[in-house]
Order: C-alpha cells, then sequence, then structure tokens
C-alpha cells in the first residue's frame, strides 16, 4: 500500500509491465463537469492508435448523483465492458467504498488527497496514489466554477502521467477543442500540466500497466450510435422526422437536425417576396406533443410519400403501439428507431437493456407483425438505418430498428463509414401518373408480386390513384368490409408479406470454430462481449460456433444454424429471455433446444458473464 | 353525399364549375349514418363547397378519426384521396401529410369524441404549428358510435337520452382554438346550410389551420328535450356574430354598399361577411372571446365566422420549408454523397 507520496510504489519487474490491456473507471459525480475530461483521455487513446472503449454510466439526473465512466484498452480489440479495474480515479466521496472496492489485487486508487482518505476505506492490497487536485486547482485558479471544472482536467493529466497518454496528443485535442476560447484553452493547458506535473514528481510513472502506441486506428473514427443513426436517415434521404424527446433517443434527432441544417439547407437565388428569407430546408423536423403523435406524422408524411421516420426508446414504443397496428394494417411504410433502455415502466432511463424485442416485433392489438432490425454497433447503425428505410418501403410496412443505450450514447471505435454514390434507394411499388395511364382502375391491395406486395399511389400525384385507406375492416379492394372471406384474405397476405421479408432482412452474421458443439446466440451490442467470451472459451476447451441475428423475421438460416446444433445458448439483455422466446415461436425450434444468459441490471454486457453463464449451464 | 342511390345519368341539368365538373363529382359512397344526423348535412355542405371553389378532386386528402363523424369522408369527394384512420389521431397524420406534400387540401373531419377527449392533445398542438387544414368538427355532445355517453363538449345540466344530467363542465372547442391561437375560427349549424357552405368555402380557401366546429345534431341520442345540442335547442339558442354576403355578390367586385366587409384570403379569394351585431369585429380575438363568454352566460349559442387572421406564417413558413413538396424532392438532393460523408467524419477522430 502506498499513500500519497513518492514512498512505495511496487517496482517494475516485480510485476512485470503489460502495455495496451487494462481497464480503469473513473468515478464522478454528474454535473461537474468530468465528461469532457474522460472523453478527452479516450480520444488520446484512439488517436495513440490503440483500441479502446469509453462506457459513459451515468444516472437520470442533471447534477449531483454519482456517475462513471469506464476506459477499456486491449490491444486486441476486445473493449466490451471489464468488471475489475486497474486504475480506479475516486473523484466522488459517496462512493468511495464502492469504487475502491471494485479495484483488482494489486491495482491502483488515484484520489484527491486534500482531504485525507477514511481509514476504513483503505484496503492494503491496493496502491493509493493520492493527487491534491482541490489544492491545485484553488492554488492556480480564481472562479470557484473553474476550479471546479479544472480538477477534472488535472486528474486526466495525472493519468496522462501514469497511462503513458502522449502528453502532445492530449495538448493538440485541447488545442482543438477551445480553438474559439483562449481563455478556456489556456486554463485548460494549465490544468493538465499541473496534475501531469504534480504526479511525475510524486511517483515513479508510468505504471506497470500502460500505453505504446500502435496503428491500429488509421480506417477507424470514433463515434457514437446516435450520431451514425441519424447519419443514416440523412443518407437514406429521409425529409420528414417527428419525435417527443426521450432518453436515451433524443441524441438522434439532435444529429438529424445539425446535420440537416448543414446538408440540407438551400440557398436561394433570390429573397422571398418581403425579402427576408434567404434559404430553404429540404427537412421538416416536427417535435410532436407525444409519441402517439410522432408517430401518426411519420405515417401521414410517408402516406404522402417523403421518407419519414421517429427516433424514441421502450416507452415511447408503448404509446406508438396503436398506430404501428394502424401502420401495418393499412401498408405504409414507417421507420421507427428504438433506442432501447432499461423496463418495465419508467424503468432506469439511462441504463441499457435489449427489453423491447416482444414488444417491437407484435407492436400494437390484433394480429401485428413488424420487421425488426439489430444493428450491433455505430457502424451497423449507420448501414441499418438505410436499409430500414428501403425495407420499409418495399414492404410497405414498419420498420423498427433496436439499438440501445450503449450502443446509441457511447463513443466506438468502428471502421469509417463509407458510401456508394450510385446508390438507389428502393422506394418499393408506387405506381405514378404514366403507370396509371396503363391500368383501366386501381385498387389498393389488388396486384400483389411474389413478395406478397401491392402497389401503392401517393395524393395528389392522379386521379386514377386515389383511394380511401382505413384502419378498420377492408377488403382488398380497399373498401370496407366486414365479411369474413374479404378480411381474411387481406390479413392472410399480410402474414405471407412478413414472411416474404425474411430473406430480404440482413443475414444473420455467423462464425464457426472447430470443434464447435455448442451454439451461441444472440443481437445487438451484445457482439463484443460475446466475441471476447468466445476466445476465452475457446481457450478453457469450450469451443462454441456463433450467430449474431440482424432481422427478425428471421432467414432460413437462422433456423438452420439452431438446426445444426445440439444446442444453443441465447444471450440477451433482459430478464424474460424476449430473443429466445421470439425464435421458438417463429421457427418452432424445441425450446429444450435453446438455453439462455441473460444479463438485464442495466450495466453493459462483459465477456465475464456470457462466460460464466455459459459454463455453468455446462456444468449441469 | 347521397342518402338514395342516384341514376347514374342526371334528371337534371347539373352545372359545371370552372374544372368542368358538376356536383356529382364531388359526392361519394352512400351514408350509412342515420336518417336526419346533422353529419349528413355537413357532408353536402363540403360537396358543395369544394364543387364551387372547382378543386380538382385528387387534391384533396380527406382524413379522419373514429367515431359517427369519422365515417363521413366516405361520403364526400369520391375522387379524393381518403384516410379513415385510429380514434383521436387525425390530426398529427394530417400534420405528417402536410409536412411531405403541402399542395394538397387537407380536410380533416373530426367530431367531439374524437378532438376533445382522445385526441385533444393531437388538436391543441395541430392549431399550435397553424397546419394548413380545414378541421371540421362535427359537434354533438355524445359519442353516438357506443350509444349515447356524454361527450367532453356536452353542457353542464344537457340530459342523455335516459333522462341523466350532464354535471361535467364542457370544453368548448371554440373558445380552445381561439385561445390556443387557431387563425381561423368559426362556428355553424348543420340545419344551416345557406350559412355553412360559406364558412367551410372560407376554411378551405384560408391558410393556416381553420377551425370550423359544427352544431350536428345526433337524432338518435341526443335531439330530445333537455338537450342543448339538438336541432330545436340551437334552432332557438344560435345568435349569429357574421353573416355572409350571398355568393352572386362575391363575384361583382364591386366597392360593398351593405356594411359588408370583405377579407381577401392568401389564395386570393374574397370572402364578404357581415357583421350582424354592427360592432363585432372578427379580426380582434381579444373582443372575439369576451362576445362569445357573454352569450354562453346566457346559454346563447354564437354561430357565423368568428375569428380569421390571414397573416400568420404556417408550419411550412415557420420551418422555411422548401415550396418544391418534401415528398417531390429528387433523392440526389438529399444525398449529400461520399465526400460529405468523409468530411463529416473528419470531426470523428
Amino acid at each position: 500500500m502506498t499513500f500519497g507520496s513518492t514512498r512505495a510504489i511496487p517496482a517494475m519487474h516485480d510485476v512485470g509491465i503489460h502495455f495496451n490491456d487494462f481497464a480503469v473507471k473513473l468515478a464522478n459525480v454528474n454535473g461537474t463537469g468530468s465528461a469532457s475530461a474522460n472523453t478527452l483521455l479516450m480520444r488520446a487513446i484512439f488517436r495513440m492508435g490503440i483500441p479502446v472503449s469509453g462506457k459513459n454510466l451515468f444516472p437520470s439526473n442533471i447534477q449531483g448523483l454519482p456517475t462513471w465512466y469506464e476506459i477499456r484498452v486491449n490491444k486486441t480489440g476486445y473493449t466490451a465492458r471489464a468488471l475489475e479495474y486497474d486504475l480506479m480515479v475516486a473523484m466522488n466521496a459517496q462512493t468511495y467504498a464502492a469504487d475502491i472496492g471494485e479495484v483488482r489485487t494489486d491495482g491502483y486508487v488515484l484520489y484527491d488527497s486534500t482531504w485525507p482518505l477514511a481509514s476504513e476505506l483503505i484496503r492494503s492490497d491496493v496502491n493509493f496514489l493520492g493527487v491534491p487536485l482541490t489544492t491545485l486547482c484553488v492554488d492556480n485558479f480564481d472562479a470557484a466554477r473553474e476550479r471546479v471544472l479544472m480538477k477534472n482536467v488535472c486528474y486526466a493529466g495525472a493519468l496522462v502521467a501514469l497511462l503513458a497518454i502522449d502528453l502532445e496528443i492530449v495538448s493538440s485535442l485541447l488545442e482543438e477543442t477551445f480553438q474559439r476560447n483562449a481563455r478556456l484553452r489556456d486554463s485548460n493547458q494549465l490544468a493538465l500540466r499541473l496534475g501531469y506535473e504534480y504526479t511525475r514528481e510524486n511517483f515513479e510513472c508510468p505504471l506497470p500497466f500502460r500505453l505504446e502506441a500502435m496503428d491500429e486506428n488509421r480506417d477507424k473514427i470514433l463515434v457514437d450510435g446516435n450520431t451514425a443513426t441519424a447519419l443514416g436517415c440523412l443518407y437514406a434521404g429521409a425529409t420528414v422526422a417527428a419525435w417527443y424527446p426521450i432518453t436515451p433517443s433524443t441524441s438522434v434527432m439532435d444529429t438529424f437536425t445539425t446535420l440537416c441544417r448543414k446538408y440540407r439547407r438551400e440557398a436561394l437565388s433570390a429573397p422571398g417576396p418581403n425579402g427576408e428569407v434567404e434559404y430553404q430546408n429540404n427537412y421538416l423536423i416536427l417535435q410532436a406533443e407525444d409519441e402517439l403523435g410522432a408517430i401518426g406524422m411519420v405515417l401521414g408524411a410517408n402516406w404522402c410519400g417523403a421518407r419519414a421516420f421517429t427516433s424514441t426508446a421502450g416507452p415511447g414504443i408503448s404509446l406508438m403501439s396503436e398506430l404501428l397496428g394502424l401502420g401495418y394494417y393499412t401498408e405504409i411504410p414507417a421507420v421507427i428507431i428504438d433506442v432501447q433502455r432499461a423496463g418495465p415502466s419508467t424503468g432506469m432511463p439511462t441504463r441499457t437493456q435489449q427489453g423491447d424485442i416482444l414488444s417491437c416485433a407484435y407492436a400494437s392489438h390484433g394480429d401485428t407483425k413488424h420487421l425488426l432490425l439489430f444493428p450491433a454497433d455505430p457502424a451497423e447503425c449507420f448501414d441499418l438505418a438505410v436499409q430500414a428505410f428501403d425495407l420499409a418501403e418495399r414492404f410497405q410496412t414498419p420498420v423498427i430498428m433496436l439499438s440501445d443505450l450503449v450502443i446509441g450514447m457511447n463513443d466506438w471505435v468502428v471502421p469509417r463509414l463509407t458510401w456508394d454514390d450510385s446508390f438507389v434507394p428502393d422506394r418499393g411499388r408506387v405506381l405514378d401518373a404514366r403507370d396509371l395511364e396503363k391500368v383501366t382502375s386501381f385498387f389498393r391491395y389488388t396486384g400483389e408480386d411474389g413478395d406478397f406486395v401491392t402497389p401503392r399511389t401517393l395524393p395528389g400525384v392522379d386521379p386514377k390513384g386515389a383511394y380511401f385507406i382505413r384502419g378498420s375492416g377492408h377488403n382488398r379492394f380497399g373498401a370496407y368490409t366486414e365479411l369474413p372471406d374479404e378480411y381474411q384474405e387481406v390479413v392472410d397476405r399480410l402474414a405471407k408479406k412478413h414472411a416474404a421479408a425474411a430473406e430480404h432482412m440482413p443475414a444473420p452474421v455467423i462464425h464457426l470454430r472447430d470443434g464447435a458443439s455448442i451454439g451461441v446466440v444472440s443481437v445487438g451490442s451484445c457482439d463484443l462481449a460475446i466475441r471476447e467470451a468466445l476466445e476465452l472459451l475457446e481457450d478453457s476447451g469450450v469451443p462454441a460456433d456463433y450467430m449474431r441475428i440482424r432481422g427478425f423475421p428471421f432467414s432460413s438460416s437462422v433456423r438452420r444454424f439452431l438446426d445444426d446444433h445440439e444446442r444453443c445458448f441465447v444471450i440477451e439483455e433482459n430478464r424474460d429471455a424476449q430473443l429466445r422466446s421470439l425464435l421458438t415461436i417463429e421457427t418452432r425450434i424445441a425450446p429444450d433446444k435453446l438455453r439462455s444468459v441473460l444479463v438485464y441490471g442495466g450495466f453493459p454486457l462483459s465477456a465475464a458473464h456470457v462466460v460464466d453463464g455459459i459454463t455453468s449451464q455446462l456444468e449441469n | 353525399m347521397a342518402s338514395i342511390t342516384k341514376p347514374l345519368v342526371p334528371l337534371v341539368h347539373l352545372d359545371r364549375n370552372d374544372i368542368g365538373l358538376t356536383v356529382r363529382d364531388y359526392e361519394g359512397a352512400m351514408s350509412t349514418l342515420c336518417a336526419g344526423c346533422g353529419h349528413d348535412s355537413i357532408t353536402a355542405a363540403i360537396v358543395r363547397s369544394a364543387f364551387e371553389l372547382s378543386i380538382p378532386p385528387h387534391m384533396i386528402a380527406k382524413l379522419s378519426g373514429i367515431g359517427c363523424s369519422s365515417k363521413t369522408p366516405t361520403y364526400f369527394v369520391r375522387g379524393a384521396h381518403g384516410f379513415n384512420s385510429a380514434h383521436g389521431r387525425m390530426a398529427p397524420i394530417v400534420t405528417g401529410a402536410n409536412a411531405a406534400n403541402r399542395d394538397l387540401y387537407y380536410i380533416g373531419i373530426s367530431g367531439d369524441g374524437d378532438s376533445l377527449s382522445i385526441g385533444l392533445g393531437h388538436f391543441a398542438h395541430a392549431i399550435r404549428r397553424n397546419v394548413n387544414m380545414l378541421y371540421v368538427m362535427e359537434n354533438n355532445g355524445v359519442y353516438g358510435l357506443t350509444k349515447g355517453q356524454f361527450s367532453a363538449s356536452a353542457d353542464i345540466d344537457s340530459k342523455s337520452k335516459r333522462g341523466e344530467a350532464n354535471m361535467m363542465a364542457p370544453i368548448d372547442a371554440v373558445m380552445m382554438g381561439l385561445s390556443l391561437g387557431a387563425t381561423f375560427v368559426a362556428r355553424g349549424f348543420s340545419g344551416d346550410k345557406e350559412q355553412l357552405i360559406p364558412i367551410l368555402k372560407a376554411g378551405l380557401a384560408h391558410h393556416g389551420f381553420a377551425l370550423v366546429d359544427v352544431i350536428s345534431p345526433c337524432v338518435q341520442f341526443n335531439d330530445h328535450e333537455g338537450s342543448t345540442k339538438s336541432y330545436q335547442f340551437t334552432r332557438e339558442h344560435e345568435v349569429r356574430a357574421t353573416d355572409f354576403v350571398p355568393h352572386r355578390d362575391e363575384i361583382l367586385a364591386t366597392i360593398p354598399d351593405d356594411d359588408a366587409v370583405s377579407v381577401t384570403m392568401h389564395s386570393g379569394a374574397v370572402m364578404r361577411f357581415r357583421s350582424v351585431p354592427e360592432d363585432y369585429d372578427a379580426a380582434d380575438r381579444i373582443s372575439v372571446m369576451a362576445f362569445l363568454e357573454e352569450h354562453h352566460e346566457r346559454g346563447e349559442i354564437v354561430t357565423g365566422l368568428l375569428y380569421a387572421n390571414e397573416d400568420v406564417p404556417d408550419v411550412h413558413e415557420l420551418s422555411h420549408t422548401s415550396g418544391t413538396p418534401l415528398a417531390g424532392l429528387s433523392y440526389d438532393k438529399l444525398c449529400p454523397g461520399s465526400g460529405a460523408l468523409a468530411e463529416i467524419q473528419e470531426n470523428f477522430r
């Protein structure tokens, strides 16, 4: 144990030096400005070319509650959440005890030594590094607010020294961030140096686990899923968006708005009649009165031929369920982005879960089924968001993309997004005036193609295309009906259309291993932890095949994977095994073949959960 | 509206409007509402209004929620695009449709149950956004399809068919519209087509949210003694704020010598109406509300064009939306391309 001085950091030869493989947890109080310091560190490591992740575990609150940020560095790219930490930056006295308890044996705790640490907090198997952050900031800054804010940059400086983060990179990131505010830039640079220099002078730096520059990130970017989703919607050509603010999806629409202002604003050659308008917007974003309204607007806009979407979370899906049924039955395209959070009810708005799988698959009363997409990371959010619009219009039905809080609100290192300029959106079967000229009459639900899709027309295009659409019982001509045969003819076609969409959904990603007898099945953001766990399992003699499902309805390859394995472990982040239920209902696989590993406490999945969850069931 | 099947060849000569269509071209399917239902009269007035304004039928989008009133879009303008949606949700669906295609005439049909209870929030917010549409509230004070429960517009002490008195305070659509900033507010009576047709025409010509509350008695469940939404009660208690100058005067284009006030609609059409109390000012929202309140206290129902303001930007003008409907923009105008994507990602390092 060391205690706030140069005294006794274990000598390096005692512990061995590890490069680019550690986890740091930063325990903060929310609303104190720690987030920017924490992302600064993450970005610096990214720029050093090293695989890294940063996870923000924050409360549903604006100021005063505990918040954590976890940085995991792993040279082979396994950056899912770790459950044990090599270094804890303990900046929140309220949670000292729990935070210090999470440090591994021989790990380190960095704390503000302006105040002594209570003796009962001291662990003899952990090294304590005291840096007088408050004193340093009070001595060097005048304004009260600045003294609080700069403490964060000051500990960032300490970490730069302890972890061998490239000081030049951190410094240039500060220059970029504050290029328009010289005063703030100078304060930040000063705070960074204060922490850095104090740490170098008082401790043996760097620590035995440390960084060493790599070249893994040349073709990578650092982006959160909500930003990537918004980009996907922009590139898909969405022009109308309607939404109601809700954590954790709000930043989808915030980003979409920012992007539209930049890329969808057109300068007009001549000012308007009163000389006041110099531009026009090739988009309209409507902040709705509630989620009922938001989905109504999306359906209205799609009915009129615009690509329109909404973004929401579980509580919004509950409200939208009513009109999702209307969209399904009347066959109107719609794209819904569901950034899942922990339910039920309000649940834990800033914690993650995959709890909306079943409610989205069958949203609404009566027989309804929707198309679902499951992205695993921000890069896939971009691709699948674009695909969502094509699928919605191709199959004339709502498509729900189920992202989650971990993907949506954290920065991920992912391959650079690419765009093929020859891309042509699939607008599905829409008859224009010329098409209508060739037909004697038009009836909305006749003329199905091989996928059971019937052509639609858009309001205002042509007199012959006018039709009456209704959420009440209708026959294939679109007319009101209460006759069993007429009603069933339409709903039976809808079931066939849903089934036909299966082979158009993105294919599952399947990784096979030699000698594998068990299969692992999952969706979405579990991916990273599972891939790491599969390595660990193989090392311990349990090779497993892996299928990550990306769409619902399930394609035949999903069923084949299940058939090919004696036993499959379905790993998901909810209590009730929703993915497993959906698989058993929809593929009619024997339920006994599917075992569950369920992690639903609200924090992201880690490889340890997967390994333990599988091995404990293998032993039984 | 057709309440009986009509011969395919008209027996009488039918006038043609500016685009060569007859009133028959603006009719719809046969009504399945009860004989004598006020809603059928409103349907007939809508048919007439759209005919007289020479609107191409396919440029009309008619939408509704659920309820007796919401059945009526089937009964008018068969060549229009129709959408019978879900209970209370007509307003957001029109809002979205209008967002995508600002060139259509939007006629939203709703009732007091649809708009003042389940869809109250949507109704209020469509007004706030000044969505360019005609919003017709067919107001009968009861839920007809579920057989006679009071709606939120039922007056205190109004009696149900079974004789029970309503004790809850009513929500007055007109007062709500005025207080939320609706840019066109009128009240009509289904029993008075002469007044209702000009109101609906003005509402269609209005640029922005036109609220037309129409007292429309339910002959089955709310047309008895003791009801304040019956034909008899409405006739006996109607007070006119404004009266319309007949259609034929409109085209004379002479300076009015009959105290008529001309309102030039956004589309260029001129509506001429006359204040019945001489000092009634349909441009002064506060005095309109005071006038309505005063008559409401006396148990009277004020009808006419109550308030109009043609100078308020609609949701598109507020948002600087493209003049070309968004649904009509070509994809190459919407996709920023690979170059921009690379540029955006420079910030992701």
